[in-house]
C-alpha cells in the first residue's frame, strides 16, 4: 500500500485534472449554447428590476399595496 | 424563549471573558478578554431591554437597508483610517525618526505595517464588500435579507474581529503570517461571524423570487466560500495556553509557506478580486444605466477566474525550499489568469459601449472605469512579475510593493469609493451627490496620488533588483545593502507625497458623504413609506 500522499497526487492528476478539465469545458459549451440568449438578456436585466423594494407575490398585491401607501 | 437563550448565552460569554481575562498570560490576551467581555455585557444589555416587548412586525416589503448603511459608514471611516496609517508608514520608511523612541515596541513599522495592511484589506475592504453584499443581494434576489438581526450580528462582530486584530499587532500578538496575522482567538471569532455571513447570503439566494442568480452575487458567494476556506486552512493553530494569545502552527517548513501563500495569493484572487468583481457587475451597469456588455462572456470570466486563480498562490515562492514543478504550476497559472482578468476588464469597459458620453458629466462613472483599468493593468502587471526570470529581479523589492498598490488603490480603492458615491444618496433617499466638484476633486487627487505612488516603486523596485545583483570583474557585489536604503530615499518621499494626496482624496470624500446626508436634497420618487430602520 502506497502512502497517502502518492494516492491522492496520482488521483488529483489523473482523473482529478480530466475532471475539472471536462467540467470547465462543459460550461463554457452550456453558456454558448443555442437559445441561451434570451435567458442571459433577462438575467442581466435584473439590476434594473426591484431596485426600491422587494417583489411582490403577485402583481395585483403590488398595485393595491402601492395604492396605500400614497394615501 | 429566544431572547432567554441568548441572554444566557451572552452572559456565560461575558463571565467566562472576565474569568479569562483575569487569568491572562499576556497584555494582548488581557485586552481581547476585555473585548469580548464588553461587548457581550453592551449586547447583553441591548437583548435585555427588548426582551419580552412585542416585536415590530418585520417589513416583508422593504429591504433591509441598515446593516448596509452601517457597513458603507464603516468603510468609510476605516478607509480614512487605513491610509492614514498608510501614509505615516511611509513617511517612517523616509525618515526613521519618526519611528518614536517613546514608542518603540507598539507605534514602530514593523507592528504598524500589518496594522496598516489589515486596516485597508480587512477593515476598509471587508466592510464594503459587506455592504456590497447585503445591497446587491437583495436588489438582484427581489426579497429583504434572510436571518433578521443575524445581518446585524455579521456587521458588528466583523467590527469586533477589525478592533481586536488591531489592537494584536499593537500589543505584538502575531502568528507572523502576511495578511493572515491575527492570533487563534481573533482566527475563531472571525470564523463563527463568517458563517453567520455565508448563512446570510445564502439563506437570502435561496429564497429569491428571480428565477436566476444574477452574475455579481456568484462573485460574491465564491468569496465568502473560498475565505472560509482559506481562513480555516491556513490557521490550523495550536495555542500554547488556553489563556494566552501564542500559538504554535500544525504544519512547518515548506509546507507552511506553501499554505501561507496559497492563502496569501488567494485573500488577493476572491477577496480583492472576486469580491470586488461581484461591485463591479452590480455597480457599473447601475451607474452607466445599461446592462453589462456580455452576460455569456461575465459567465465564462467567473469560471475560468475560480478554477485558474486557486494555482497561482507558488509564484510567491520561486528559488525557495518549494519544489520546482509547484513553482511552475504557479507561474503557468498566473500567466493563463491573463485571460479571464482582461475577459472581465474589457467586459466591464464595453458595458460602457454607447455611453461613453457619460464619462464627460460623471465623476462617479469616471472613477468606476478608471478602477477597471486599473484591474487590467495590475493583472497584466501581476503575471508578468511571476514569470520566474521577472521575479528574480523584483522579488522582494519596492516593485511589488508598487504593483499591490495599483492593485489595491486603484481597483479595490476606486470600485469602493464609486460605489460609496452610489450607494450614500440611494441608502439615505437622497436626490443626488452633495457636490459633484468634490467628487472630480476626489477622482483627481486619488489618480495622480496612484501614479506617484506606483512610479516611484518602480523605479526604486528595479533600481535596488538592479543593485543586489550587480557584481564587479572578480565576482563580488559592489553594493552593500545600506547603499540600496541610501538610494531609494527621494522615491521614498515621492511615494508619501503619493499616500498625501490619496488621502487627501478619502478626506474629502468622506466630508461629501458626510454632508449628502446632512445636507443633500430629499429624492422626488422616495419610497413614501420610512425606512423601518
Amino acid at each position: 500500500m502506497e502512502d497517502t500522499y502518492t494516492v491522492l497526487q496520482v488521483i488529483a492528476r489523473s482523473w482529478g485534472a480530466m475532471f475539472m478539465l471536462l467540467f470547465f469545458l462543459g460550461v463554457i459549451v452550456f453558456t454558448l449554447r443555442p437559445g441561451s440568449r434570451k435567458i442571459h438578456r433577462d438575467t442581466a436585466n435584473i439590476p434594473f428590476r426591484h431596485d426600491d423594494r422587494p417583489a411582490r407575490d403577485t402583481p395585483q398585491a403590488q398595485t393595491r399595496q402601492t395604492k396605500e401607501a400614497r394615501q | 424563549m429566544l431572547d432567554y437563550v441568548k441572554l444566557l448565552i451572552l452572559g456565560l460569554v461575558a463571565v467566562c471573558a472576565a474569568i479569562a481575562a483575569n487569568y491572562a498570560r499576556d497584555l494582548a490576551y488581557l485586552v481581547h478578554a476585555l473585548l469580548i467581555m464588553g461587548a457581550a455585557a453592551i449586547t447583553f444589555v441591548i437583548v435585555l431591554r427588548s426582551a419580552d416587548e412585542p416585536k415590530a412586525p418585520v417589513p416583508a416589503n422593504e429591504y433591509m437597508d441598515g446593516p448596509v448603511r452601517a457597513a458603507a459608514i464603516a468603510t468609510a471611516f476605516w478607509g480614512v483610517v487605513g491610509f492614514l496609517a498608510g501614509t505615516f508608514i511611509a513617511f517612517q520608511l523616509a525618515y526613521p525618526v519618526l519611528n518614536f523612541d517613546w514608542a518603540q515596541g507598539y507605534l514602530n513599522f514593523g507592528r504598524l505595517r500589518p496594522l496598516h495592511t489589515s486596516a485597508v484589506i480587512f477593515a476598509f475592504g471587508g466592510n464594503a464588500l459587506l455592504a456590497a453584499s447585503f445591497y446587491i443581494v437583495q436588489r438582484t434576489s427581489a426579497v429583504r435579507l434572510w436571518g433578521g438581526n443575524t445581518a446585524w450580528f455579521v456587521f458588528w462582530g466583523y467590527q469586533l474581529f477589525i478592533v481586536m486584530a488591531a489592537t494584536g499587532y499593537i500589543l505584538g500578538s502575531t502568528q507572523g503570517q502576511e495578511y493572515a496575522e491575527p492570533e487563534w482567538l481573533t482566527d475563531l471569532w472571525l470564523t463563527i461571524v463568517w458563517v453567520a455571513f455565508l448563512a446570510v447570503f445564502l439563506g437570502t439566494l435561496i429564497k429569491r423570487k428571480e428565477p436566476h442568480i444574477y452574475v455579481a452575487n456568484w462573485f460574491l458567494l465564491s468569496f465568502i466560500v473560498t475565505v472560509a476556506m482559506l481562513h480555516v486552512v491556513n490557521n490550523l493553530q495550536i495555542p500554547v495556553s488556553l489563556f494566552g494569545s501564542r500559538s504554535v502552527t500544525v504544519m512547518s517548513g515548506v509546507q507552511n509557506a506553501m499554505t501561507q501563500w496559497w492563502y496569501g495569493h488567494n485573500a488577493v484572487g476572491f477577496f480583492l478580486t472576486a469580491g470586488f468583481l461581484g461591485m463591479m457587475y452590480y455597480f457599473i451597469p447601475k451607474q452607466a444605466e445599461r446592462p453589462v456588455y456580455s452576460y455569456k462572456l461575465s459567465i465564462i470570466h467567473f469560471w475560468a477566474l475560480i478554477f485558474l486563480y486557486i494555482w497561482a498562490g507558488p509564484h510567491h515562492l520561486h528559488y525557495t525550499a518549494l519544489p520546482d514543478w509547484a513553482s511552475t504550476l504557479g507561474m503557468v497559472f498566473s500567466i493563463v489568469l491573463w485571460m479571464p482578468s482582461w475577459g472581465g476588464m474589457i467586459n466591464g469597459l464595453m458595458t460602457l459601449s454607447g455611453a461613453w458620453d457619460k464619462l464627460r458629466t460623471d465623476p462617479v462613472l469616471r472613477m468606476m472605469v478608471t478602477s477597471v483599468a486599473f484591474y487590467g493593468m495590475s493583472t497584466f502587471e501581476g503575471p508578468m512579475m511571476s514569470i520566474r526570470a521577472v521575479n528574480s529581479l523584483s522579488h522582494y523589492t519596492d516593485w511589488t510593493i508598487g504593483h499591490v498598490h495599483s492593485g489595491a488603490l486603484g481597483w479595490n480603492g476606486m470600485i469602493t469609493f464609486g460605489m460609496l458615491y452610489y450607494l450614500f444618496p440611494k441608502l439615505w433617499n437622497k436626490q443626488r451627490l452633495y457636490s459633484l466638484r468634490a467628487v472630480s476633486w476626489h477622482y483627481w487627487l486619488a489618480t495622480i496620488g496612484i501614479v506617484l505612488y506606483a512610479a516611484s516603486m518602480w523605479v526604486t523596485g528595479i533600481m535596488e533588483g538592479l543593485m543586489w545583483r550587480e557584481v564587479d570583474a572578480q565576482g563580488f557585489l559592489v553594493n552593500s545593502f545600506a547603499d540600496t536604503v541610501a538610494a531609494k530615499f527621494p522615491m521614498y518621499v515621492v511615494r508619501g507625497l503619493g499616500g498625501v494626496l490619496y488621502l487627501a482624496g478619502a478626506l474629502i470624500m468622506a466630508w461629501n458623504l458626510y454632508m449628502t446626508v446632512r445636507k443633500g436634497v430629499v429624492r422626488r420618487d422616495a419610497p413614501l413609506v420610512a425606512p423601518a430602520e
